[in-house]
Parts: structure tokens; C-alpha cells; sequence
């Protein structure tokens, strides 16, 4: 039976993770690719590493990153942050990553997907979705971009169904109401869209305890959850999260 | 020497680097006359059966390959790999051709003139056609089905770490873990990485399985040295590094 993934999520700006690392025992609590090995020894499924470089020569030590990864990672990995043109993308995948997800970029010309899916496989493409409820309505959440400073109006679950039908893979989907908040995923948008594509979706956002994990894959019906900071503060370990989502009667790796 | 055929399709790093993490002496190549000196090959999973078949035949890695397997040189297809071993796959398959207007109208003609005009004329056949891949093991590679028998629904593609049940009665031979070399030390129900749209047809040279809406093969050998692996050892942790080495083991042992 196929499981359900825990995926840690590393911050990273010109190659190095940002945000405080607290890992025991870890030389490098900057290194990317030696934190992802700490979570591949705790049984985590796959990595993302968010790019949040600026600089366009920043950008190339990320793409060295990459390179990196994939020769000295045993997982897959996907990379986000910053890609505008299927020439950005193809520049990543050529360095190895599996996986790339495409949040600003997509929204603002949406072929995008449809024309990376097609040069390099729907398995290699994610969208990301940055999703904010829209007040007095609470059942509708709306795309945000730009690293969540910018609405664009549209609606999550509609965006997230075109996305997948113009042949995204997966979509990573992170609620900015409860990003940071540590009180939970936001279930109901996760459900929402989980029924609304027919491809994995991601939850992202809010998490803060173990049993939020399990609730975004039984009451978010997710099928992949995915955390940063519960995991860098050594809070949780991976194979914890897991433990405990086998406790709940989730089919897990471990 | 073991070649890690190079179809032009994508990055084939972390093959590489999994084969040499566990002391193997592996090089990338293109070429079929370093594919037909090395001591063994390794067809990595990129792209499309259709795209990949026809680099293949043009690149003249198709035929040696084919002679390398048939002479007895170690081999072993991940992925799309595992498809290419079989007859033929529909995956990138052009549509079949729209029945010429004029055909149904054609004046009846003797049995011996159809079957030479339709020698002279190809484009007057009925359906072609699906890309031939290596031949070595009978069957058509097919779409995995979206619903299992019961109705259920089940995204596709398949990405994720599933399990493998072992296929306890191959051709009359009771494999199992402690006697089939390729999967030494792996236990029924071990996770892989698994990420595909496409899934193998059921044969004799069925070793194990795995099941998402259908239960698929997972692994696959023809006679004692050619293999097939539908996930990816090269990114399934120490599960998929384990592979790899049993694959090395059965290389020197060749």
C-alpha cells in the first residue's frame, strides 16, 4: 500500500539553511544536504528545499546545491522558490533535482506548468499554493503570491484544479493563516482541495504538535504532510511523527 | 565497468553516485561501444517508453543491449528500465491511425493481392503500433488504471514509497528473500520509492509485486543476470542502496 510521506522543509538562501538549525551533534547546522541526511537517516520520505535567494548569483549556488543533493541524498528532493522561465527550471533539473514546485511564476502565466510538465514529466512538477481564508466566507481561500505579500483574487481550490489539469503532479498547498501559528494545518482547505484535484496533495502550515500530522491526512485527507521548524528545533524527530501516525492507523514507512 | 546508459533524457547523477556509494565502478555513457565492452549496464528510468525507445534504436544502444543481455552481461532496468525490457509500451504511443476514408468503400480483392498491397503500402495497414522496446520478456506495457476492482479510486501517478510482496512461485522456482540474489537482506513488505504512471504486465519473470489500484510488478528477472526494479533504489535510502549492491554482488560473481 502506498504510505503517506512526511516531508521536512529547509529555508535556504545562497546554498545555506537559514532559520536557526538546533540539531545535536550536527558539524554543519547550515548545510542543506547534511541536514536532509539527518532527516533520511529519521525516515523521512522526501526533502524540500526552499530557495528564498534573491540574487541571480545567488541562484547559481543554489543550483550547485542541487547538483550536490543528487549525487550524496538517497531521497527525492524538491526544490521551490524563484523559478520564472522553463529555462530556470531546466537548469535545476539538469543539476538532479526530482522535483521542482512553481508558486509566483505559475499564477502569473499559467502555461507554465502545462510546458514544463510536458518537457520533463507531471511527476517532476509541483505547485505550490500560498492560501489565505477570505473573511466572512468559510468555505473560499485565496492565492496570495510573492512569498504571501501579494492577493490575486483567485480562488485556491479552482487554481489548484486548473493547475492539475494542466499537468502539475502534485500540489504543495500552505495556509498562511495558520503558517507559524503552531495551532494545526487548516483542514478544511486541505480537504477542500484534496477532493477538488486527482493528484497528492501536500499540507504545509501550522504545524506545532505530533497529532496535527495525522489530522492532515484523516480530516485534511492529505496525502503527504510536511513541516520545517518542529523538525529543526529537534522539537520532533521524523520517526516520532510517524510512530504516531501508525498509532492512528496511517500507513506509514518506517 | 558498468555503463549507465545515457538516452539523453535527463540526469542521471544519483544512479551513478548509488552505484558508486556501494563501490561499484560506474560511467555514464551514450556510447554502444562502451556499452558493449562494459561488464555490466544499467538502464536508468528517464522520460518516456516512446521517446526513449527510438533514442535508443537510433543511437545503436537498442540492438546492443539487446546482445549484451541475450550473451548473459548483467543487467538492470529501473523504472522505465524495467519497461524497456518487455516487447513493447504504450506510454507516448502515437494514437492509432483514423481507418483510411477510402478503405471501407475499397473494391474486394483476393486475399494475396490485400497482403501485398498492404506490403507496398503500410499507411493501408490497420493500427501500428505501439514502440517496440527490447524484447526480452513478452507483454505490453500499459497505463496504470485509475480504480482498482472494487471501484476505488487511486491517484495516478504513483508517487511515493510503497511496498514489495514477493511473488512466491516464479515459473515453477520459489524464490524468496534468502534465495533470490537481487533482493538479499530485503524483507517482504520493505518500502521503495516509487514514482510512474506505467506498470508492467504479470509474466513468468514476475519476482515481486506491489500494489497501488492494480497490483503491478516491482521487480522482474530474466534467467540468472538481468533484472528489472520498478522504483528507484537510487533514491530509496538505505533499502535502495542495499539493492544496488546485491546488484554489484551478482555483477562480480558474473
Amino acid at each position: 500500500m502506498l504510505t503517506k510521506r512526511v516531508i521536512p522543509c529547509m529555508d535556504v538562501k545562497e546554498g545555506r539553511v537559514v532559520k536557526g538549525v538546533n540539531f545535536v551533534n550536527l558539524r554543519d547546522a547550515g548545510d542543506p544536504i547534511g541536514l536532509a541526511q539527518r532527516y533520511d537517516e529519521q525516515r523521512a520520505d522526501e526533502v524540500v528545499f526552499l530557495d528564498i535567494t534573491a540574487t541571480h548569483e545567488g541562484r547559481k549556488t543554489t543550483i550547485d546545491m542541487a547538483s550536490r543533493a543528487s549525487e550524496e541524498l538517497h531521497l527525492p528532493y524538491c526544490v521551490g522558490g524563484g523559478f520564472r522561465t522553463l529555462h530556470d527550471i531546466r537548469a535545476m533539473i539538469a543539476a538532479g533535482a526530482d522535483k521542482v514546485s512553481l508558486n509566483s511564476a505559475a499564477i502569473a502565466d499559467p502555461s507554465l506548468i502545462t510546458r514544463a510538465a510536458a518537457a520533463f514529466g507531471t511527476q517532476a512538477i509541483l505547485c505550490a499554493i500560498d492560501a489565505k481564508a477570505v473573511a466572512g466566507n468559510p468555505n473560499k481561500w485565496e492565492v496570495y503570491v510573492s512569498g504571501g505579500r501579494r492577493a490575486t483574487g483567485i480562488d485556491a481550490v479552482q487554481w489548484a484544479s486548473q493547475a492539475a489539469q494542466r499537468g502539475a503532479g502534485e500540489i504543495l498547498l500552505t495556509s498562511m493563516d495558520r503558517d507559524g501559528t503552531r495551532e494545526g494545518f487548516d483542514c478544511a482547505l486541505t480537504r477542500a482541495v484534496a477532493r477538488a484535484v486527482d493528484i497528492p496533495v501536500i499540507a504545509s502550515g501550522g504545524v506545532g504538535a505530533l497529532e496535527h500530522f495525522a489530522q492532515g491526512i484523516l480530516e485534511g485527507e492529505a496525502d503527504a504532510v510536511l513541516a520545517a521548524s518542529v523538525f529543526h528545533f529537534g522539537e520532533l524527530t521524523v520517526r516520532q511523527v510517524k510512530e504516531h501516525m501508525r498509532s492512528q492507523g496511517i500507513p506509514v514507512r518506517l | 565497468m558498468i555503463a549507465v546508459v545515457d538516452y539523453c533524457k535527463g540526469n542521471l547523477k544519483s544512479v551513478e553516485r548509488g552505484l558508486r556509494n556501494v563501490g561499484g565502478e560506474a560511467q555514464i555513457t551514450d556510447d554502444p561501444c562502451v556499452i558493449a565492452r562494459a561488464r555490466a549496464i544499467v538502464l536508468p528510468g528517464v522520460g518516456a517508453f516512446a521517446d526513449a525507445a527510438a533514442t535508443m534504436v537510433a543511437t545503436g544502444q537498442m540492438q546492443v543491449i539487446r546482445d549484451r543481455i541475450l550473451a548473459g552481461v548483467p543487467f538492470l532496468g529501473i523504472c522505465l528500465g524495467l519497461h524497456l525490457l518487455f516487447e513493447e509500451g504504450e506510454e507516448g504511443a502515437p494514437s492509432p491511425q483514423a481507418p483510411s476514408p477510402q478503405a471501407p468503400s475499397a473494391p474486394a480483392i483476393s486475399p494475396q493481392a490485400a497482403s501485398a498491397q498492404a506490403a507496398s503500402a503500410p499507411a493501408m495497414k490497420a493500427a501500428p503500433l505501439y514502440p517496440r522496446g527490447l524484447g526480452i520478456v513478452p507483454g505490453r506495457v500499459l497505463r496504470m488504471p485509475a480504480f482498482d476492482a472494487t471501484g476505488a479510486f487511486y491517484k495516478v501517478p504513483h508517487v511515493g514509497w510503497n511496498s514489495l510482496e514477493f511473488n512466491l512461485d516464479t515459473d515453477g522456482l520459489a524464490w524468496n528473500a534468502g534465495t533470490f540474489p537481487l533482493l538479499n537482506g530485503i524483507s517482504p513488505g520493505e518500502h521503495f520509492y516509487f514514482t510512474h504512471s506505467y506498470i508492467a504486465p504479470h509474466t513468468p519473470a514476475t519476482v515481486a509485486t506491489t500494489t497501488h489500484a492494480a497490483t503491478f510488478p516491482s521487480v522482474i528477472a530474466w534467467q540468472d543476470t538481468c533484472f528489472g526494479v520498478q522504483f528507484h533504489p537510487e533514491k530509496s535510502s538505505d533499502a535502495g542502496a542495499l539493492v544496488l549492491r546485491n546488484f554489484l554482488d551478482i555483477v562480480e560473481r558474473a
